[in-house]
C-alpha cells in the first residue's frame, strides 16, 4: 500500500494563466518586427480565463504558445542584439520600469528542438501593479556573451555577476564582471547542469543507497570529493594550497584595482593620502560574514565594494537535486528571522505551477504567520539598528524579548522557533491548536501595541538616533526603482508599491491596510517606516484573527515524490525585507529542474556603494543596518 | 526641548529596571503565575525576565520537535515499522538508512526493518519522517539536551525505539486523535 502511495503522480494540473497583457505583445511585435519569437501573436482571448480571484490581474492573457515549441513556458524570446532595445523600450514606453529578477537556466542537451543553450530570463513589473513581462535571451553553452544591461538597468548589476559567475555568461559591457559568490580561480561554473557538487552522490534524491537496502553505511564526506567529483586537473590539486592563495591575491587585485581607480579627482587642492579598509568579513555591525571593502579619504567614504559569497552553501544547486517537498525545510535557513514567509513564497510559486487552490482557513492561517513575521522583522530591524548606531544590545534586547513571545506562537503551531517547516503547497502543515487564537489576540492587542509604542519612542525621538540618520545615505524614488529595491528601502522613498497590493496573491485583497510611504528616502525614513508598517500589520492581524473561519487546511494530499507538470512560474510575495520571488522550472519530474531565488537582501544591497559614496565611514554601518539584511538570504 | 529625546529613551531603560523587580516582588507575594508557565503560556511582565535554566525550565508546546524515534506498538510489543521507505525518501537530508529484512529461504522482503539509522548529525529535526509515515510509526523526540563531545553520526533507530506510552505522554492531543482515528 504504501509503495503505490509513493508511486502516484500529481500530473493534473490545468493549463497555467500567464499575465502578459496581448496589448505588451502586440506593442512589441509592432515595434520590433522579426526580433521576437514566435512569428505569429496569439489571438486576442485565446488565453485562459482570468481568475476570479485576481481583480488587480490582467484582464487579458497571453497564451502559452508564445515561447516557441515550449509548451507552458511563458514569455517572449527575445534575439540577445535586441535585448536591450526591447528593454528600453518595455521601461520607457510601458512602464516597465522595474526589473525584478533576472537570472540563467542551462540546457545542457537539445529540448523541445532548441540545440543546447543557456536560457536567460528577465521578469519585469509596472509600479502601477500587475503581472509581469518574462524575457528569455539564448546563448550558446560554449563561450556564453549576452550584452549588458547593467547601463541602463543598475538592478541587473549583482544578478549579472550572478549568471557569470553560476553559468559562465560573459556579459558585454558590464563595468565590473567578477564573481560574485565564489572566489575568483575557482574553477568551473556550478549551476551548469554539467557541474557536479562535492559530496555529489546523485543527481536526484531520494538517494538509491538509503532504501531498501540501506545497511552499507558511510558518511558522505567519506566518499568525497576531491577524488572524483570536483572538477579540477590533477595540476591544480596537487598544489591546490599555495595556487589557492595566489587566486585570492588575484581576487584582491580585481577588487582593489577597481577601487582604487574609480572616481579619482586629481584636482583636489590638497594632497591627501587615501588608505583602502576592509570591514569584515567579521565584523559587529554586519549581520552575519559580509565584507566591505572601502576606500577613504580621512573619514570620508570614496568608494565601497562589497563582498559577498562567504555564507554560500549553492542552495540554488541542493534545491535542484531536493524533491519538491524536501526544499520546503531549505528555505527556511535562507532568511532565518522570517521562515514562514520564506516558506510561504516558495509554496505560493508552487501552487501557481500547480494550479491549486488553498482553502480558506489555510489562507487566514498563512496571512496571521506572515503578518506576525513581518512584526517581528521590523521589530528586530530596528533593535540591531540601534545596536549599530552604539546603544550596544539594549534595543536589540527589547525588540528580542516580544519577538521570543512571537516564536512561542510559532512553536505551538509548527514545532520549532526558527525552522518552521510549516506551509505546503495547497495549505499549511498543521491547524492552530487549541486556545492559540486567543493567546495570539491577547499578544497582539494587548502587549504588542505598548511594546512598539514605548520601542518607537525609544528610537525615534531620540536626538543621538535622529542626528545619526536624518538626511544619511538618502536616495530618490527613480534611483530605488533603477536599483531594484523593494521592501521599506522602495517605499521609503516614496515609491506606494508592496506585492501585497500591487499584485494580491492569497486573500490580501480583502483587508483593510495602507501601504504606507515616507518621502526622502534616507536612513531615518526606513527607520519609521518600519514601524508604520508594524501598525498596519497589526491591523491586518485584527482583522485576520476575528474573520478566521473553521475548516480544512490542506486541499490536497501530498505525496512524498509529487511530481509538478512540466513549465515555469515566478512566484512572489512581499516578505517583511521586501519582495521575494521563487522562479521554478520544472521538467515535469519529481525534483526542480530549476530552482532560483530572488533574494530580496541581495537585491537591497545594490544601491549601497553608491549611498556609502560620500559619506562618512560610521554612516556606512547605520545604511547597512538600515537596509535590514539576512545573510544567509544574500549569499545562498 | 532638544535633549528631551534622549530623557524619553533612559526613561524608558530604568522603566524596564525597575518592573523587573516589580514583577518579581508580585510573583514572591503569590499574584504572579508558576514561573516556567510564565515563560511559555501566559504574557510576561514588563521587566527583564530570566528562567534560571538548568534549575528551571520551559514547558514545551507539544509539538515540538527534536530528532525522530521509533515507536513500539503497545498491543504487539513489535516496531509499528513496515519498512516502506516513505521516511528514507522524504527525509530532505537524506539521513535515514533503512535494510528490509528478508525471508531467510526465499529471499522476499518481509515488511520489517533489519536495520533502520539515523545519522543524527545530519537531521535537521523537520519533520517531515513522522508527517508522511503512513503507520505511525515514527514520531518526533523532544529530548533537546543532545550535546555530545563527539560526532554522534549514526544512531541504531531501532534500537532507540521508546514505547508507545512514551509518545502518548509527550503528544497527548495527537495521541488522542490518531487512536480516534484508528477507531473509525
Amino acid at each position: 500500500m504504501a509503495e503505490k502511495m509513493v508511486d502516484r503522480t500529481d500530473v493534473s494540473a490545468a493549463d497555467r494563466i500567464y499575465d502578459m497583457p496581448v496589448e505588451v505583445w502586440e506593442q512589441l511585435q509592432a515595434r520590433f518586427p522579426g526580433a521576437l519569437h514566435p512569428a505569429e501573436p496569439p489571438a486576442r482571448g485565446e488565453g485562459a480565463e482570468p481568475t476570479d480571484s485576481g481583480s488587480h490581474r490582467m484582464t487579458r492573457s497571453v497564451s502559452r504558445s508564445l515561447l516557441m515549441h515550449r509548451p507552458r513556458y511563458e514569455g517572449v524570446l527575445v534575439h540577445a542584439r535586441h535585448l536591450l532595445p526591447v528593454l528600453t523600450f518595455l521601461r520607457d514606453e510601458l512602464d516597465y520600469t522595474y526589473l525584478s529578477n533576472m537570472t540563467a537556466v542551462d540546457y545542457p542537451e537539445s529540448v523541445e528542438q532548441l540545440p543546447p543553450h543557456i536560457d536567460v530570463v528577465y521578469h519585469l513589473f509596472k509600479m502601477s501593479g500587475g503581472g509581469y513581462v518574462p524575457l528569455h535571451v539564448h546563448t550558446a553553452r560554449e563561450g556564453a556573451v549576452l550584452p549588458s544591461i547593467t547601463s541602463e538597468f543598475p538592478a541587473a548589476n549583482f544578478q549579472e555577476r550572478e549568471v557569470w559567475d553560476m553559468f559562465g555568461v560573459r556579459f558585454e559591457g558590464h563595468p565590473d564582471l567578477r564573481r560574485l559568490l565564489m572566489w575568483e580561480g575557482f574553477a568551473g561554473f556550478p549551476l551548469r547542469k554539467d557541474w557536479k557538487e562535492a559530496y555529489y552522490e546523485e543527481e536526484h534524491k531520494p538517494y538509491r543507497s538509503r532504501f531498501p537496502n540501506g545497511g552499507n553505511l558511510f558518511y558522505a564526506e567519506a566518499r568525497t570529493p576531491c577524488h572524483a567529483n570536483v572538477r579540477m586537473t590533477s595540476q591544480e590539486l596537487s598544489d591546490s594550497c599555495p595556487p589557492l592563495l595566489e587566486d585570492f591575491g588575484e581576487a584582491d587585485r580585481l577588487l582593489y584595482e577597481r577601487m582604487l581607480s574609480a572616481d579619482r579627482d586629481p584636482d583636489k587642492p590638497l594632497k591627501t593620502e587615501e588608505m583602502v579598509l576592509n570591514m569584515g568579513p567579521h565584523h559587529p555591525s554586519t549581520h552575519g560574514v559580509f565584507r566591505m571593502a572601502v576606500r577613504l579619504d580621512g573619514e570620508t567614504v570614496r568608494h565601497l565594494e562589497p563582498v559577498f559569497g562567504y555564507l554560500h552553501r549553492n542552495h540554488e544547486k541542493i534545491g535542484e537535486r531536493n524533491t519538491w517537498l524536501q526544499n520546503i525545510p531549505y528555505t527556511d535557513r535562507l532568511d532565518y528571522i522570517n521562515g514562514m514567509t520564506c516558506n510561504l513564497a516558495y509554496c505560493v510559486s508552487m501552487e501557481k505551477l500547480l494550479g491549486w487552490e488553498v482553502p480558506e482557513r489555510a489562507e487566514y492561517i498563512r496571512i496571521i504567520m506572515s503578518e506576525l513575521s513581518r512584526v517581528v522583522n521590523h521589530m528586530l530591524a530596528a533593535g540591531f539598528f540601534s545596536n549599530e548606531l552604539g546603544m550596544y544590545f539594549t534595543g536589540s534586547l527589547y525588540a528580542l524579548e516580544e519577538r521570543e513571545l512571537v516564536l512561542d506562537l510559532f512553536e505551538a503551531v509548527s514545532g520549532g522557533r526558527m525552522m518552521f517547516n510549516y506551509m505546503r503547497p495547497g495549505g499549511v502543515a498543521s491547524d492552530l491548536p487549541p486556545g492559540w487564537i486567543e493567546r495570539a489576540r491577547q499578544l497582539v492587542r494587548e502587549r504588542l501595541p505598548k511594546k512598539v509604542r514605548q520601542m518607537q519612542t525609544f528610537l525615534l525621538d531620540n536626538e543621538i538616533v535622529r542626528a545619526r540618520s536624518i538626511g544619511i545615505g538618502a536616495m530618490t524614488a527613480e534611483e530605488a526603482v533603477a536599483y531594484g529595491v523593494s521592501g521599506p528601502v522602495l517605499r521609503a522613498c516614496g515609491v506606494p508599491y508592496d506585492v501585497r497590493r500591487a499584485e494580491p496573491y492569497g486573500i490580501y485583497d480583502r483587508f483593510d491596510f495602507d501601504v504606507v510611504t515616507r518621502e526622502h528616502g534616507d536612513v531615518f525614513d526606513r527607520l519609521a517606516l518600519r514601524f508604520d508598517e508594524i501598525w498596519e500589520s497589526l491591523h491586518i492581524l485584527e482583522q485576520a484573527m476575528d474573520a478566521i473561519p473553521d475548516g480544512e487546511i490542506q486541499s490536497h494530499r501530498l505525496s512524498p515524490r509529487m511530481r509538478i507538470p512540466p513549465g515555469e512560474s515566478y512566484g512572489r510575495i512581499e516578505a517583511p525585507k521586501g519582495e521575494l520571488g521563487f522562479y521554478l522550472v520544472s521538467d515535469g519530474g519529481a525534483n526542480p529542474y530549476r530552482y532560483h531565488i530572488r533574494s530580496t537582501s541581495l537585491l537591497n544591497l545594490t544601491p549601497l556603494s553608491t549611498l556609502a559614496r560620500g559619506g562618512k565611514i560610521a554612516d556606512v554601518v547605520a545604511i547597512l543596518g538600515s537596509i535590514d539584511l539576512t545573510m544567509g538570504e544574500v549569499d545562498r | 526641548m532638544y535633549g528631551s529625546g534622549i530623557i524619553k529613551t533612559l526613561a524608558i531603560t530604568m522603566y524596564h529596571f525597575v518592573m523587573t523587580y516589580v514583577d518579581d516582588v508580585r510573583h514572591w507575594l503569590g499574584r504572579g503565575e508558576d514561573k516556567t508557565l510564565r515563560a511559555t503560556e501566559g504574557l510576561p511582565g514588563e521587566g527583564i525576565f530570566t528562567l534560571q535554566y538548568p534549575q528551571e525550565r520551559p514547558s514545551l508546546p507539544e509539538r515540538y520537535r527534536n530528532l525522530p524515534f521509533l515507536v513500539i506498538d503497545a498491543e504487539t510489543e513489535q516496531l509499528r515499522c513496515t519498512a516502506c521507505g516513505v521516511c528514507a525518501q522524504i527525509c530532505p537530508t537524506q539521513c535515514i538508512w533503512i535494510e528490509r529484512a528478508k525471508e531467510p529461504e526465499s529471499g522476499r522482503p518481509r515488511r520489517y526493518p533489519m536495520a533502520y539509522n539515523i545519522d543524527v548529525s545530519l537531521c535537521m529535526s523537520c519533520g517531515f519522517c513522522a508527517e508522511f509515515c503512513p503507520f505511525d510509526a515514527i514520531k518526533m523526540d523532544q529530548d533537546y539536551e543532545v550535546a555530545t563531545y563527539s560526532r554522534p553520526g549514526f544512531v541504531s533507530a531501532r534500537e532507540m525505539a521508546k514505547p508507545e506510552s512514551y509518545h502518548a505522554g509527550i503528544h497527548p492531543r495527537a495521541y488522542a486523535q490518531e487512536e480516534n482515528e484508528g477507531d473509525e
